[in-house]
Parts: C-alpha cells; sequence; structure tokens
C-alpha cells in the first residue's frame, strides 16, 4: 500500500526524521518497500488566473493567454492546451523556472509572438500521466502561491508490504493507530458528523445469509451532480495512493476505503431491481463483473443480489450492470461487514484480487461501518451535492464476531521468549494496541479492539508484546544441547559418497527441475505414466520426471550448443514413478557422457566414450556398495540402443539402466555422437554391510591363461559361470585381457583370453594340482560353452 | 720403451678415453695377460735379485697408477654415461597429464553441505520427506487452511487430485513431530516448489528449515542459533537484527537480516547501501501446529526456521544471476571443481 506521509500526518503527530519513522515501521512488522517524494522537484512555478485567452493569429492550436500571477502587470504566455480559458487557475512556470527533467523555462517566441513562462499540465508538473491540458488548480488557490504548497506536494509516499494478519492496518487509519503505538502518541481521528437524512428514500437490504454478511450500512443519495468533479486535492491523495481519479462517485467509495480501511460501493440506483439481498449465489448463476469479465457463481460465493440476478461478487468486485456510470445521479451507498471466511480466496479462484477482498478476507471493523457511511455522505455532498435519505442498517447481531477475553500469562510471555516482561510493560503495550487490559493473578485478562481480526489466543497477544517490546531488545539465550550422540551408522552410505565418487570421475553436478517436457519424456519413456501437473508454468514443465534422463539429455544438449565437446554430468535426486497406482518418490543418482572418453591430450588417442567407460563409472558405484549380488544384463529400455544397453540388477531386481541413447533419438534431438547414460536406484545402493577382514593366504599365487573360442552370442556372464563354479576356492581372480575376433578365428566365433590366478589357503599348488585345476576348467567349457582352444 | 715413458703414454691415453670400450681396451693393452706391464714383468727373471727386487718394485708402483688412472677415468666415464643416458631420458614436464581432472558438486550441493554441517554440529539430525505432498501436511496442518490469505504467498502446483508440489520443507516438520515425541532437533533440507518464474524466482529452489523443539524453547533460543549460524555460515561474526513478520506457523514470526558479510554493515552493493541481507524467516511454533501434530503447547514449545539455499550460495560464492543455478551450464559448474 502507498501511503501519503501528508495525509498520515493528519491522524498522527509524526517524528521529523522520515527514513527513521519509515525504519520503526519496519522493525514494527510493516515492512516499508520503499520510500518516495510525492512529485518530483520544481521551482518557481505559481499560481496565475488566465485573464484572457485569445487564438493566435499564426497558429490555430496555440492561444495568447494573458494572465495574473500577482505581479503588478499580467504576464503574456502563448499556450497550446485546449482548456486554456479565461477565468481558470492554472501553475505558471515564470521564466527561470526549473521544471522535471531539468527542463529550464526561458523566453520564447512562438510563431512571433513572445511567450514569458509555461502554463503546466499535471504531467509536466511530474503528477501523474495525464497530459490532456492545463492542470486546473482550485478557484481558492491565492494567486502567486507556490504550486508546491498549494498542493502540498513536498509530501513523501511510503511504499508498505503488508502481511496477511494484519488487514486493519491498510488504511491511514490503521497505519496512524501503529504510528501512535511506536510514538507513545495518540491517534486524532478526524471527527465524522453523523449526517441527517434530507429525505425519506430507502433501498430494500434483506441479509439472507447472516453467517456470510452480519452488517449491512446503506444510504440512498439521490440528485448527485454527474457534472461534479473530483476536487484536486482529494485526487491528488488518490494518485499519491496509487489510484486513478474516476469521478466523484467512485473516487469517494475508494478515498474512503484508504482513509478508515472500510471497502465500500455505490450502486446506480436506476439498475437496481426491487431490493438487495446478501445471499449464497446460486447453481447456474454468472456475474459480469467491472473490469468485464463474467465469472460463473457457486452456491459458497457470497452475492449481492436484486430481485432478478446477482449484482456483486460480495467483498471483491461490483457487477458491471449496476456499476457507476457518467450520468449517474442516484445512488446507493454500501458498507458492509463480511465474515473473512466468506470472501477470502474466492476471487482467487478467477486471478482476481482487489483493494476490497484484501482488506475483507483480512477482517474489516464491524464496528467501523456507519463511519464510511457518513465520511462517504459528508464528502460527496462537498463535492457533488446531492439528497441524502436516512442511513440504514441492516444487521445480523449473532454472528457478529464477538471479541472475548483472553488471558496472558507472566511465566507463558517468560516461557516463549525467554525472558521475563514487566506486568506493567505488558499492560501499556497492549493497552496502546487498543486492548481492553485488566490485571488478573498471573497475568492479564486482555480483550482486543473491534478491528483485530488476528488475536484470538494467548499466542497472539504475547507476539504483540514481543512486536511492541522489541525484537532486537530480546536477548540470545543458547538453549541447552542434548547431550545424545547423534546415531551413525556405519552402514549407510550417504548419497553425497556416490555424488562424491562420480565427480571424482570427472562427472559435473547438474540441477534439474524435476518437472520436464512431456514430449521429450514421452520419446524417452513411451512406456511410463508420468504424473502431470494441473497448473505448470509452462507446457514445457508440464510433468514430473519418471527418471533423470530427460533433465540430462536437456541439458547435454544446452552444453552441446554453447559449444561443448565432451560433457559428463551427473544428477541425484527423486523420480516420480506410478507403481500399482501408487505415486513413488524414488531417489536415483545417474548421468549422462558425451564426446571423448578422455580429455583430448597430445599422447592419448582420441576415442569416444563407449559403453565401457560409463560401465565402469556404475562399477566403480557399485564397488562402494560392495555387494556380489549386481549384474549387468542385456537388453534395457526402448530409448536405448537395443545393442548397447542393459539392466543394472541387484538380485533379481533391476535397480537400473546403462546404455547409448537410441541413435535415431540422438538423430531427432539433434544431439552429437552416441551419448552415454545411466541410471540406478540410491536405495540399492545405500545399505552396506561392514567390511569383514580375512586371514591373508601365506601361499604363492599361481596365474595361468587360457584362450577360449566361443560362440559370438556367449556373453561374458555365461563363460565366467563356466569357468568359476567348482573352482572358486582356488580361483582368487578371473581376469579377461582379450576379446579378439578375425584372422584364426572362425566366422561366428571370437576369441576371449582369460587370466585365471589361483591360489590356495592352506598350500603351495603344485604343477600337476594347477594342471588339474586346469583341465577341470577346459572340460567344462567344452561341455557347458562348446569351447574350443587356442594353444 | 721403458717404464717411465709407458706410464706416462698409458696415463695420457687413459685420461683421453672417450669412452668406456676405449678404456676398457687400454687397460688390456696395459694390463692384461698379455699387456705391456706383464710383458716389463716377464724380464725381471733376467735380473740380479737385488736389481729384480728394485725393478719389480718399480713395476708394480707403475701397475698401481696405471690402475689407479683407470678406475678414476672408469668412474668418470660411467657418470657421464648415466648422465648421458639420463639427458636423452629427459622429458617435458610441462607437458598436460593424461586422464580426467574431477567435475564439481552443484554449488546448491556445496552450500546445502555447509549449512547442514553447522547445524549438525550444534546437534541437529537431518530429516527428509516426500516432495509430493498433500495439502495436510504443506498447508492444514501448518495453520493454513484453505481461502487462507497467506496461500496466496506460497503460489502452489497441483496436480488437480488434492496432491501438490511442497511449496516448502515445512511439511517435513509436521511429519517429524507427528512421527517423534520431543525433544526434537532437525533440519530439512530439500527442494521445494513455487508457481513463478522472473529473473528472481525459479519454479523450483531448495530450501533448508529447522525445528527444535522440547518443553521450554524460546525465541531467545532462536535468535542464539541464528546469529551463531550466519556466522559460522560467512567464517566471520555478524550481527542479526529481527523484523516482525508473519508466517501461519509460528507466533511470534520474525523475517531475519544478518549483517551484510560483505562490507561488515558499512554499506555496499550487495546489500544496496543498507548493511544487512535479508536472510532467513523464523519464529516461535505456533500452538495449532502443535496441536495439529497432537503435542500440547502447554508442554512443549518449539522454534522453527527457514532459509533458501540459492540465497545463500549466490551470497558465498558471488553468483548474480538466480538462473544459471538451473542451466547446468558447464561454464558455470565448472567454477565449483575446487573441493
Amino acid at each position: 500500500m502507498k501511503l501519503s506521509l501528508a495525509w498520515l500526518s493528519e491522524w498522527v503527530r509524526l517524528p521529523a526524521d522520515e527514513a527513521a519513522f519509515a525504519h520503526g515501521l519496519t522493525m514494527a512488522g510493516f515492512e516499508v518497500e520503499g520510500r518516495s517524494v510525492a512529485a518530483p522537484a520544481c521551482s518557481k512555478v505559481v499560481v496565475a488566473r488566465i485573464v484572457s485567452a485569445e487564438k493566435h493569429p499564426e497558429a490555430d492550436k496555440l492561444r495568447i493567454c494573458v494572465v495574473d500571477a500577482g505581479d503588478p502587470e499580467p504576464v503574456q504566455i502563448v499556450c497550446g492546451a485546449a482548456n486554456a480559458r479565461a477565468g481558470i487557475k492554472v501553475p505558471l512556470a515564470r521564466v527561470g523556472a526549473v521544471l522535471p527533467g531539468d527542463l529550464t523555462i526561458k523566453t520564447a517566441k512562438l510563431r512571433g509572438v513572445e511567450s514569458f513562462g509555461m502554463l503546466c499540465s499535471a504531467r509536466e508538473l511530474g503528477l501523474g500521466d495525464s497530459h490532456t491540458g492545463l492542470l486546473e488548480l482550485p478557484d481558492d488557490a491565492p494567486i502567486g502561491a507556490d504550486v508546491r504548497e498549494v498542493l502540498r506536494l513536498d509530501d513523501t509516499i511510503l511504499e508498505i508490504n503488508f502481511t496477511p494478519n494484519r488487514g486493519d492496518a491498510l488504511s491511514v487509519l490503521g497505519i496512524a493507530r501503529e504510528a501512535a503505538v511506536l510514538g507513545e502518541s495518540a491517534v486524532c481521528i478526524p471527527t465524522t458528523p453523523a449526517i441527517p437524512a434530507m429525505s425519506e428514500a430507502l433501498f430494500q437490504v434483506r441479509i439472507e445469509a447472516p453467517e456470510g454478511c452480519a452488517r449491512f450500512a446503506g444510504r440512498v443519495i439521490s440528485g448527485v451532480n454527474p457534472q461534479a468533479k473530483t476536487p484536486l486535492w482529494m485526487q491528488e491523495r488518490l494518485r499519491r495512493a496509487g489510484q486513478r481519479s474516476l469521478g466523484p462517485l467512485v473516487d469517494v467509495t475508494n478515498y474512503v476505503m484508504l482513509e478508515l480501511g472500510q471497502p465500500m460501493h455505490a450502486y446506480d440506483l436506476r439498475r437496481l431491481e426491487g431490493g438487495i439481498t446478501v445471499r449464497w449465489a446460486r447453481a447456474g448463476e454468472a456475474l459480469e463483473l467491472l473490469e468485464g469479465s463474467t465469472i460463473p457463481l457457486a452456491h459458497d460465493m457470497l452475492v449481492i443480489a436484486d430481485d432478478v440476478a446477482p449484482v456483486g461478487l460480495a467483498g471483491v468486485m461490483g457487477g458491471k450492470k449496476s456499476g457507476i456510470a457518467d450520468d449517474t445521479t442516484d445512488v446507493f451507498l454500501e458498507a458492509a461487514w463480511f465474515q473473512p471466511n466468506a470472501v477470502a480466496g474466492r476471487g482467487r479462484r478467477f486471478g482476481i484480487m482487489t483493494d476490497a477482498s484484501q482488506r475483507y478476507e483480512r477482517g474489516v471493523d464491524p464496528e467501523g461501518i456507519e463511519r464510511a457511511i457518513n465520511r462517504a455522505t459528508q464528502l460527496l455532498l462537498e463535492m457533488a451535492g446531492g439528497t441524502p435519505g436516512p442511513l440504514q442498517v441492516t444487521e445480523a447481531k449473532a454472528h457478529l464476531p464477538v471479541r472475548s477475553p483472553i488471558a496472558v500469562r507472566a511465566r507463558q510471555i517468560e516461557r516463549l521468549i525467554g525472558i521475563s516482561i514487566p506486568s506493567d510493560r505488558v499492560a501499556a503495550i497492549l493497552t496502546a494496541l487498543g486492548m481492553a487490559v485488566t490485571p488478573t493473578a498471573d497475568g492479564h485478562s486482555v480483550t482486543p479492539p473491534s478491528w483485530r481480526f488476528d488475536i484470538t489466543m494467548e499466542a497472539d497477544l504475547i507476539e504483540e508484546v514481543a512486536r511492541v517490546y522489541g525484537y532486537n531488545e530480546i536477548p540470545e539465550i543458547d538453549a541447552p544441547m542434548p547431550q545424545r550422540p547423534a546415531t551413525v551408522t556405519e552402514r549407510e552410505i550417504p548419497g553425497l559418497r556416490f555424488a562424491l565418487a562420480l565427480v571424482d570421475r570427472g562427472y559435473h553436478e547438474a540441477i534439474n527441475y524435476t518437472f520436464v517436457d512431456p514430449v521429450l519424456q514421452r520419446r524417452l519413456h513411451p512406456e511410463v505414466a508420468a504424473l502431470p501437473l494441473a497448473n505448470p508454468i509452462s507446457a514445457e514443465l508440464g510433468e514430473m520426471r519418471v527418471s533423470l534422463w530427460p533433465g540430462l539429455v536437456k541439458a547435454l544438449g544446452d552444453n552441446v550448443r554453447r559449444q561443448q565437446d565432451r560433457v559428463r554430468l551427473f544428477e541425484h535426486g527423486a523420480k516420480f514413478v506410478m507403481q500399482d497406482n501408487v505415486l513413488k518418490e524414488i531417489n536415483v543418482i545417474g548421468g549422462i557422457a558425451c564426446g571423448h572418453a578422455d580429455p583430448e591430450q597430445w599422447a592419448t588417442p582420441k576415442q569416444a566414450v563407449d559403453f565401457y567407460d560409463v560401465k565402469a563409472d556404475v562399477e566403480a558405484l557399485i564397488a562402494l556398495q560392495g555387494g556380489k549380488d549386481w549384474r549387468f544384463e542385456a537388453g534395457a529400455v526402448s530409448c536405448l540402443h537395443p545393442g548397447r544397453a542393459a539392466k543394472i540388477l541387484r538380485g533379481d531386481r533391476i535397480v537400473g539402466y546403462l546404455g547409448e541413447l537410441h541413435p535415431e533419438l540422438t538423430r531427432v534431438l539433434d544431439l552429437p555422437s552416441a551419448p552415454y547414460l545411466f541410471e540406478v536406484e540410491l536405495g540399492a545402493l545405500a545399505i552396506t554391510d561392514l567390511p569383514k577382514a580375512e586371514p591373508l593366504s601365506r601361499f604363492p599365487a599361481v596365474r595361468r591363461d587360457l584362450a577360449v573360442m566361443v560362440d559370438e552370442s556367449l556373453t561374458f556372464n555365461q563363460l565366467r559361470e563356466s569357468v568359476t563354479v567348482g573352482i572358486t576356492e582356488k580361483l582368487r581372480e578371473l581376469r579377461v585381457f582379450d576379446v579378439y575376433r578375425g584372422k584364426g578365428v572362425e566366422t561366428g566365433r571370437k576369441s576371449v583370453a582369460l587370466g585365471l590366478i589361483l591360489q590356495d589357503k592352506n598350500k603351495t599348488l603344485t604343477d600337476a594340482d594347477v594342471d588339474a585345476v586346469m583341465n577341470g576348467v577346459r572340460q567344462r567349457l567344452e561341455r557347458d560353452v562348446k569351447a574350443t582352444f587356442r594353444d | 720403451m721403458d717404464l717411465a715413458s709407458l706410464v706416462t703414454s698409458g696415463l695420457g691415453e687413459i685420461q683421453s678415453a672417450a669412452d668406456l670400450v676405449v678404456l676398457d681396451q687400454i687397460r688390456v693393452r696395459l694390463l692384461g695377460k698379455k699387456g705391456l706391464i706383464t710383458e716389463q714383468l716377464k724380464t725381471l727373471g733376467a735380473l740380479e735379485p737385488d736389481a729384480r727386487r728394485e725393478a719389480g718394485a718399480r713395476i708394480n708402483d707403475a701397475k698401481h697408477t696405471l690402475t689407479q688412472a683407470i678406475d678414476a677415468r672408469n668412474a668418470v666415464l660411467e657418470a657421464a654415461a648415466v648422465a648421458a643416458e639420463l639427458a636423452a631420458g629427459t622429458i617435458d614436464v610441462t607437458l598436460p597429464g593424461r586422464g580426467s581432472l574431477p567435475g564439481a558438486l552443484h554449488p546448491v550441493t556445496r552450500t546445502r553441505l555447509r549449512i547442514e554441517e553447522i547445524f549438525r554440529r550444534a546437534g541437529f539430525t537431518i530429516a527428509e520427506g516426500p516432495e509430493v505432498e498433500d495439502d495436510f501436511h504443506n498447508f492444514e496442518a501448518l495453520n493454513i487452511p484453505a481461502n487462507h490469505p497467506a496461500r496466496a504467498m506460497h503460489d502452489t502446483f497441483y496436480f488437480g487430485d488434492g496432491r501438490l508440489l511442497r511449496t516448502h520443507t515445512s511439511p517435513v516438520q509436521v511429519r517429524a513431530m507427528l512421527a517423534n515425541p520431543p525433544p526434537l532437533r532437525i533440519i530439512s533440507p530439500g527442494r521445494v516448489y513455487r508457481c513463478d518464474s522472473d529473473q528472481t524466482h525459479t519454479p523450483m529452489f531448495h530450501q533448508v528449515e529447522g525445528l527444535v523443539l522440547d518443553e521450554n524453547v524460546s525465541f531467545a533460543n532462536l535468535k542464539a542459533i541464528l546469529r551463531r549460524f550466519v556466522s559460522e555460515f560467512f567464517e566471520k561474526p555478524l550481527e542479526i537484527r529481527l523484523r516482525p513478520s508473519y508466517f501461519p506457523f509460528t507466533e511470534p514470526s520474525a523475517e531475519v537480516d544478518c549483517q551484510c558479510a560483505f562490507c561488515e554493515g558499512r554499506g555496499c552493493r550487495v546489500c544496496k547501501q543498507t548493511g544487512w541481507l535479508e536472510v532467513l524467516g523464523c519464529g516461535v511454533v505456533h500452538p495449532n501446529v502443535l496441536r495439529n501434530c497432537g503435542l500440547d503447547p502447554e508442554k512443549v514449545s518449539g522454534y522453527a526456521f527457514g532459509m533458501g539455499i540459492e540465497r545463500f550460495s549466490m551470497l558465498r560464492y558471488d553468483v548474480n544471476d538466480l538462473r544459471l543455478y538451473f542451466e547446468n551450464d558447464l561454464r558455470f559448474l565448472g567454477q565449483f571443481s575446487r573441493a
């Protein structure tokens, strides 16, 4: 909310130091986000009366004005404004005046006629953007007086950020109350006389939904002058509050809301059929709002209706049909008290937040309604005349908020704040805030004022005490620390350990949004159901990821476009998949690798990253877990190259995938050479066993190599199984040191060179022992996998 | 040739031997079985015993002189040979090494770990929870009923079936309160989501929230932990300032400013000349929240706080654009490779 300090100063004594005052408000919970001047600097601009305005003989659009600026001699000004006419008072920038934008006014000659200054529009003085003509000053403005003083332009505007709990402070009155508490002074509320009725005109009001609207005040005012203009002082105050002037009827309702915090509405009586009913909307009803849109109504929406249809969404916005028009003369003014819950959130359904809904949602003072109607009547009569009818108040007393006493205990203040605050200080603070305070045996009994909707329990009062006492006056006190060491388990590997392993292997950690492009995700995982967002920020961020790959693939593409030729990225975090109709958030770690296997280097042959490079990265992660039940099996998901993809299994459960992106996708996504992807569930990696030391064998190891020729389709897994079964006791290690195809090996076969490292725990293996082992291996290989040997 | 000339010329030859092979040839010629010294010794037999003794001694002296010279020369040549071999094997040690260098943790992770470590040392444990949440844990339990104006502060992503993406990590605290009896001393780091995207907002970001519950935990305790935290984080003693604010789940509530870590409060570009940086939100846990989580506010009190990890990270590493955190640009990520 924008607040003019000049306006506020009519309600409460303000300290001279504006910066300190603004800081004080901030430190009391009303964050002053900005402080600006009401009008930019200007000098030598005075009130002048146009004595005569004649057409310029040489120019159709110029007038030669003679103005009285209080000098002995009149001043001649050539002026192009359409509204320049004899009799009106306008701002005159004298020769030598400096206007906003560093414009210095000099004597000028326009089409042969001399001009000794400039008559100004509002925009030229920096007062908004109206440039339709000269700024017409009030008739009582003293000629020759400085316009800055007449318009009180030396004013400061505070931009205040309100928290949702303090609707009561969203007005000049509200901030004046807080300022009075801070300055230990009193609010001086200008008295608003009750305006006596000058006619018998009444308008029927019925409250059909008292649980939503417990009080409704109204007044008919007839015969308002539709040609009347809003006085400049009010236009200025509205402008400083960030509101446009829209004619006296609307301006008055806005002004009263800004001043007293009570939202008001004015209906054009011609457009209301029968009477007004406050009721819940009925199925099928709709309402065309003032701002032009038509919204469907639901039965939990409170409306103001005439006998035909709703004419306003209660507490949010009036309807278009009964709104004020340029020729409105008879109006019905409304100031109502709506239950905050009956207003809250209703506008938000349609993306509508208004000054009224902002206040009603937080709670408006039910005791301020009549004052608001009277104030509005008073202003309207001054500005546009009219005949007021009687003030009508319709209410359902039982539904008005009741302010009950709340106990605040001294020991509870001390317990929650941490220090004891003297009882008289507590009472003084709460009293200053408008609360009725009576002492009790263990503290105070406090009844909050009608305008406070945020004080319903002891904690609310304690907050108020702390706030006014000053958060920064409260000391820092170390809490005793529980003497309980946290559980430290060595069997659980933190996710960070796996992240660091990949970092050390050259990967950079990426963080992608967990919502991804559905089109890309569908390409990568057509078989997985994803959870779409109902209100995504954009279509490209439309659904939750079912793997890390959509994000990583996109990040790869982005980096390639940034001319990176070697990319290693990994990410860890949740993926969101449906399993048996239940959403599972599964923590995974995954990566993407593309480009050279090693960074380009003078002595390393250039080689593109391949399956086995990335498999080594995955194996490094698995090695940290150390289980013996991990395996890789050919064949994985559709987005991978069918011949270069593996499922990663732990036991019988698939816990990850690894492989080359399907070449078709690489092409469609415009990615460079074969990116490799992997992803493993962190849950499968995270739990391990403690290392268990075994005694070292004292006997030498023996290595025997064996070149095994087998069918191309035979996997190493199958080969290994055949070799190891039966010799696990003696086989310490099995190495594959070559896989060869070509000369000397039949087509369709391959030669796999194995190195067996044999060792016995209890004795030195003799040549005969080793030969026996190797013969057994050969026989099993011949039998199991149709192996032949190259010796 | 007489013995003296033999020694003189031998010494000359030894001295000028260019390599070990030549030197060995000289040794054989002088001292070998058929060498010149051996020949000299053979002449001794023809001499008188006295002359033989004398001549023998001279020949032995000569042999000794030559042997020593050969050994010395041998040592020199051997050293030279080693030096030459080493010289031939010299490489350019300034050429780059082979293989890849480490990558980097993301600065958000790096900052999260730092925040976690500070609180861990203060006795906090780490709690985590789901990112797809329900209305109860994200709002209702936290004293934010439907239609509450505070919901406007949380631009929430919904799935249309009651589920939503958590707007803060407070639901983790709710789950912790429901699951564990106090005392409780936890922080909950994680991804959070708000339907908001501009220069200073990303629809996903990271928070760390803290919760301490015990019999008599106060606002004064909260102030103490927060000042210690910001001072530890920025590695210098910094003051904090609390401004009253409003969060539905705490009361009293405050925004926390810490003295600008860059100018120590004097005013600079980073703090926009104010001397203060807004870094945290906090407060005393609202009694309704305690009740919603099955706790009795008369028996349990506590404080809670929350901070944006990106905010701390940007301040710590001088990052001036939030969006860099989610673009995964290797040129940015690579700047965080030092440990």
